[in-house]
């Protein structure tokens, strides 16, 4: 049976666990009529049917994790001894090979006898897994089912069991977030690890040329893999793009929240918003398309030498991507400062402006720097934009109208979805992903922190 | 202004004396009200502006694109080109499998059917001079619809020897050429069309015989490469569509009882208040990362396979987790406790106060908040790029286990096509196609919020 | 005090609206120069929004709208040709909570001066923060600490601090909505020997909700009870013989 069926076959055995509990729970009650129920009979329903259905989910996922090595190591052994031979590799190819036959996918080339004994070797095998699994499932799921509706007495806090295994479920979910984020970690910086193994992390951080080359010419012919120029050209695009939203996005916040009146407020500010929900890669390509040559064609009529792609392109469009995100941060922030705060300058001639200018913006500060913050660390995380406007050229240049690289692009172009992590080609991108890691985060932590102080101030 | 500079203020100023320098300061503050009013104003107005250049660009580029240019042709179904025996039926004797075998086998042999020469021969009587242009003449139609021949003729066999009028897709330059998408003074040897070529389209789009007409290839049709003017979204929207689904059936649960349990029944110490932080920062991380702990993980260690929208819709989930952690606890934090504590008055145990009480008054800002999730993770497309999704799939994926691509992945790998004069009006019109989806979702989200819209 | 002074503001049939709410309905009054007024009544009675109409504070609250007219030294502050920045530096205004801006305490005395270009030198706005900071009894306790923020300050000095802030602009009326209300006894009693001080050079409108003090600080009294006047009159004579049944009652505690 497939793995989707037996979990159909799972959903179908809880209802009808549940029934039979409910059933059972009811007979019980008749029978011990003097004594009541500790629980409702719904109750003692999902607890049969989760004792059902746990136990025997627990094995599947067991299963389906481990049965697939096991399986490959028995239809290795069996192979010719001349194929046993092989390096590890060359091993996982012909694996490969036997899988894709035993599915009756296409391979390459004829294939050879042992090859197709392998593979008709490795399907019986698979049935008999699945056979195993679906028989040793099933025989659990009965026990389960009838030892608990055996257990059904007026006594059994079934309740308690039920809403215990509920909350094991939400404590296991808000594990996730947790796992996800250790396994950034660790995975990142088990391959950076490895790529330190081939380029000294001193060559990486401090490098100022930037050319891996490719992985075909191998280890011996190795690039340069410096780290600067790609930092450089990642704090030059967030830079304009910081240059441009955050006047922008300041004034709008300003605008809305203290001068514009209530229908323009509304219209105006989820208008606005649109600008964050639209897909990256479609600024990229408007970037592309649009403002590039605009830039370009600009800079040519005041005798400026502009590129298409550049780091000011990708920066500006960068920069408008982010408005909405200062603006509707900023907007909060400075709705936040009490009304006393206004009121007290108001009430001493104070222009709304000059309460603005001098009053309320020192009191929102620290949390517009906090807004700024958390968007530098958008900006500087952003990667279509700049894989599509950027130009993609790692030279090391403060000139905003030259292409440069990012951090980010990099990253996409060194991991072309090729699964092979083993050469430094490849491993640079995890390097290079944990510097972004480590620099986002700090960037939040400190932005976090800030926001939290700000908000308690005032609370 | 003038006599104050010699009478220096002692203790307060009489009111006179200083309601007069009130007055003089009076015409530049306003001024400078003024100017600092106009200036908001201006820059609501210069985001509001941007809004617009985007979307005009993009629908002004992209709607052109959702009408092509196709020639109607009368197809003869020639018996002496189509020579194929009946399709097979089942016999009695027959398995499943083994009848399936066989129509697999007749299908393979249609496929050996030169239908280029249905086109070709009914493209002759509206071209007087095409037979010493045999090679252009092959190139008039896109390749792709020789493929939609075919299935008409395995769909119904009785249609050999009969005569149909389609309307087939010309070639991707043609397109261009008669959308003015060319420059139609180049010389000859930049243009992408033959001279012959040219005069032909020209003629026949004179006689209508080529027409602007509206395409459904966008939406039915995998990408391709061989026959650009077919390429199509359908393939990249199936792979959208699995991610999705494996988002809503993993982020979406997962990130509500993930809520509950911190919001609800966490105790406060440090390990909740790391937790929180965490859920924030999570939030904030570059989606590029998750990419890298999707390649690392997901296929380096669970040998997961690459390209496949599972693993993109694994990545999706965990990205858009917080996002929908982050909702879900704010609406459950604007419920009152009253309601809690009326229930557990009642003798309700805490998990039944929850799921009976507190949760269903969540509900719509749970589905605001998991719809805006959804919504983000359909436009994301670096970290897909990372797990081998940007890689050219021609077929329509038929389970999330299977290669395909994802509508912004099929955005990026359009725009980087070098027929630039076809595809970028194709690429803006998948941007339309993109934009309205996320469009909707984000509206569906703002109706639910206002629809069940509670202060407490 | 005498009715002899000269009347410093006039209202005549004010009404304050909040939407489609009447919070005021038609009050008519007089305040005289350099006495000490205070407002009294239950809370929602009307005291305060009538007070915030005095310098136009009102305008800045959404959907308000005030008819009537109140007239400062015989202009209608309503008319357009007088400036609001001018009519709030002219009547200054104290609030319930003490708002210091978040700032040092010079800053927050040399703040409106500033503004208003009232000091051409340092050495003149120096002069103002000083004389300003010694009139609201402040200055021997801040003197050393004149660039540490002013929200570092206890309550009871914050306040002073906001009243020496609007004293630095040389406001002829200082409006006092509920100013001790935040704050402990002793503070209350400096503040109100403050007022006493102040009256000197000032016109004083104090809102409060302690009849004692009232009793203590002003020269007259004025009852308000659900949007309307009720009585206005000399301190003693609203305390002692109360012309009103509502007046009365409420002085003597059976409502508040």
């Amino acid at each position: 049976m497939s793995n989707l069926s037996l979990i159909v076959v799972l959903l179908v055995l809880l209802a009808l666990g549940y029934q039979l509990g409910m059933a059972r729970s009811r007979k019980v009650a008749t029978v011990n009529s003097d004594l009541r129920m500790h629980s409702r009979p719904h109750h003692y329903g999902m607890m049969v049917g989760l004792w059902a259905v746990l136990p025997a989910f627990f094995i599947l996922i067991l299963w389906l994790w481990l049965s697939p090595a096991i399986i490959n190591s028995m239809m290795l052994s069996q192979l010719p001894a001349t194929v046993l031979a092989l390096s590890a590799d060359e091993l996982r190819v012909v694996s490969q090979r036997i899988s894709n036959l035993a599915n009756n996918f296409g391979v390459v080339a004829d294939a050879a006898q042992w090859e197709l004994d392998a593979a008709e070797h490795l399907r019986i095998l698979k049935a008999n897994s699945a056979m195993v699994l679906t028989s040793l499932m099933a025989v659990i799921a009965a026990v389960g089912m009838l030892l608990s509706l055996l257990k059904i007495t007026p006594r059994l806090k079934a309740r308690h069991q039920v809403e215990r295994v509920v909350k094991a479920l939400l404590i296991l979910c808000s594990t996730v977030a947790i796992l996800t984020t250790i396994g950034i970690v660790l995975s990142m910086v088990g391959e950076t690890l490895k790529f330190f193994s081939y380029i000294p992390p001193s060559e990486f951080f401090f490098g100022t040329t930037w050319n891996p080359r490719f992985s075909t010419v191998g280890i011996g012919e190795q690039g340069s893999f410096g780290l600067v120029p790609l930092l450089a050209g990642t704090a030059l695009i967030a830079g304009i793009a910081m240059l441009v939203a955050i006047p922008l996005g300041l004034m709008v916040a300003i605008y809305l929240a203290e001068y514009a009146p209530v229908k323009l407020r509304n219209t105006a500010k989820p208008l606005i918003e649109v600008l964050a929900g639209i897909p990256t890669i479609v600024y990229g390509f408007f970037a592309l398309v649009t403002v590039g040559p605009f830039l370009r064609d600009l800079g040519a009529a005041i005798g400026l030498d502009i590129n298409a792609t550049s780091a000011l392109t990708a920066g500006v469009v960068m920069g408008i991507m982010i408005i909405p995100f200062i603006s509707s941060l900023s907007d909060d922030i400075i709705t936040q400062v009490p009304k006393s705060m206004r009121d007290g300058s108001l009430g001493l001639g104070a222009t709304k402006s000059e309460t603005i200018l001098k009053v309320v913006l020192p009191a929102a500060l620290p949390g517009i720097v906090g807004a700024v913050l958390l968007a530098a660390s958008r900006a500087i995380g952003e990667t279509m934009i700049v894989v599509l406007a950027a130009g993609n050229s790692p030279a090391l240049t403060a000139n905003p109208f030259e292409a440069v690289s990012t951090v980010t692009v990099t990253i996409v172009n060194q991991l072309t979805g090729d699964n092979d992590f083993s050469s430094p080609q490849s491993l640079v991108a995890f390097a290079l992903g944990l510097t972004l890691f480590v620099i986002t985060l700090l960037l939040n932590v400190i932005a976090l922190v800030i926001v939290r102080k700000y908000r308690e101030q005032y609370e | 202004m003038t006599i104050i500079a010699e009478n220096p203020i002692k203790a307060v100023a009489a009111p006179s004396q200083v309601q007069q320098k009130v007055i003089d300061s009076l015409n530049r503050r306003h001024r400078k009200e003024n100017l600092f009013r106009r200036l908001g104003l201006t820059a609501v107005l210069i985001s509001l502006g941007l809004v617009a250049v985007l979307f005009i660009n993009i629908f002004s580029k992209g709607l052109p694109a959702f009408w092509q240019s196709a020639v109607t042709l009368d197809i003869y179904f020639d018996p002496q080109i189509i020579k194929i025996p009946p399709m097979p039926q089942q016999r009695d004797d027959e398995s499943d499998n083994d009848f399936r075998q066989r129509h697999i086998e007749w299908q393979t042999e249609i496929g050996f059917v030169n239908f280029n020469r249905l086109i070709t021969d009914s493209l002759q009587k509206v071209l007087p001079d095409a037979n010493k242009h045999r090679r252009d003449l092959a190139r008039v139609v896109t390749s792709g619809e020789r493929f939609a021949l075919r299935d008409m003729v395995v769909a119904d066999p009785s249609i050999i020897g009969q005569t149909r009028t389609l309307h087939l897709l010309t070639d991707a330059n043609i397109d261009v050429w008669l959308k003015g998408n060319i420059d139609r003074s180049l010389p000859d040897e930049q243009q992408q069309l033959s001279a012959k070529m040219r005069e032909w389209v020209d003629k026949l789009s004179a006689d209508g015989v080529i027409q602007n007409r509206f395409s459904l290839a966008l939406f039915m049709n995998p990408d391709s490469r061989s026959s650009l003017a077919s390429a199509g979204l359908a393939g990249a929207f199936m792979g959208s569509f699995y991610m999705m689904l494996v988002v809503i059936l993993l982020a979406v649960p997962m990130g509500v009882a993930a809520a509950i349990y911190l919001e609800e029944f966490a105790p406060r110490n440090k390990i909740t208040d790391l937790v929180e932080v965490n859920i924030n920062n999570l939030a904030a991380v570059p989606s590029i990362v998750f990419g890298l702990l999707g390649a690392s993980v997901l296929i380096g260690w669970f040998n997961l396979p690459m390209s496949a929208p599972i693993v993109g819709g694994l990545v999706l989930s965990l990205m858009t987790l917080p996002t929908v952690i982050i909702a879900t606890r704010s609406t459950l934090k604007a419920i009152p406790p009253s309601i809690r504590q009326a229930a557990l008055g009642l003798g309700a145990s805490k998990m039944q106060a929850i799921f009976h009480h507190v949760l269903p008054l969540a509900i719509p800002g749970i589905l605001t908040g998991a719809i805006l999730g959804v919504a983000q993770a359909l436009g994301e497309t670096a970290p897909l790029l990372l797990i081998g999704m940007k890689s050219f799939v021609a077929s329509i994926p038929a389970s999330p286990f299977e290669q395909a691509s994802a509508l912004p992945v099929q955005i990026y790998l359009w725009q980087g096509n070098e027929l630039r004069n076809f595809f970028e009006a194709r690429t803006s019109a998948a941007i339309i196609v993109l934009l309205l989806m996320m469009i909707s979702l984000n509206g569906l989200a703002i109706w639910l919020r206002k629809k069940y819209e509670k202060r407490w | 005090m005498s009715n002899s002074a000269p009347v410093k503001i006039s209202a005549s049939d004010v009404k304050v609206f909040y939407g489609d709410n009447q919070a005021l309905h038609g009050i008519s009054m007089d305040v005289y120069q350099h006495e000490v007024i205070s407002f009294i009544g239950p809370s929602g009675c009307g005291k305060s929004t009538f007070l915030r109409c005095m310098n136009r504070m009102n305008d800045t609250i959404d959907q308000c709208r005030v008819t009537g007219s109140i007239l400062l030294d015989g202009r209608d502050i309503h008319e357009p040709a007088l400036d609001v920045v001018q009519l709030r530096a002219q009547v200054g205004m104290v609030f319930q909570k003490p708002n210091p801006f978040p700032k040092s305490i010079y800053e927050n005395i040399a703040y409106g001066p500033k503004l208003h270009g009232l000091a051409e030198r340092k050495a003149d706005l120096d002069d103002i923060v000083e004389s300003s900071l010694r009139r609201a009894g402040l200055w021997n306790e801040v003197k050393d600490r004149l660039d540490q923020p002013g929200t570092g300050l206890s309550g009871g000095q914050q306040q002073r601090l906001c009243i020496a802030r609007s004293i630095a602009v040389s406001p002829e009326v200082i409006l006092m909505d509920e100013p001790c209300s935040a704050l402990d006894p002793i503070a209350t009693s400096i503040i109100e020997e403050l007022i006493d001080e102040l009256k000197q050079n000032f016109t004083i409108v104090i809102v409060t909700h302690n009849m004692q003090q009232a009793a203590r600080v002003s020269d007259r009294t004025a009852f308000f009870h659900l949007g309307n006047l009720i009585e206005i009159g000399n301190t003693n004579d609203v305390f002692t013989n109360p012309q009103q049944k509502r007046t009365e009652d409420y002085i003597t505690g059976r409502y508040g």
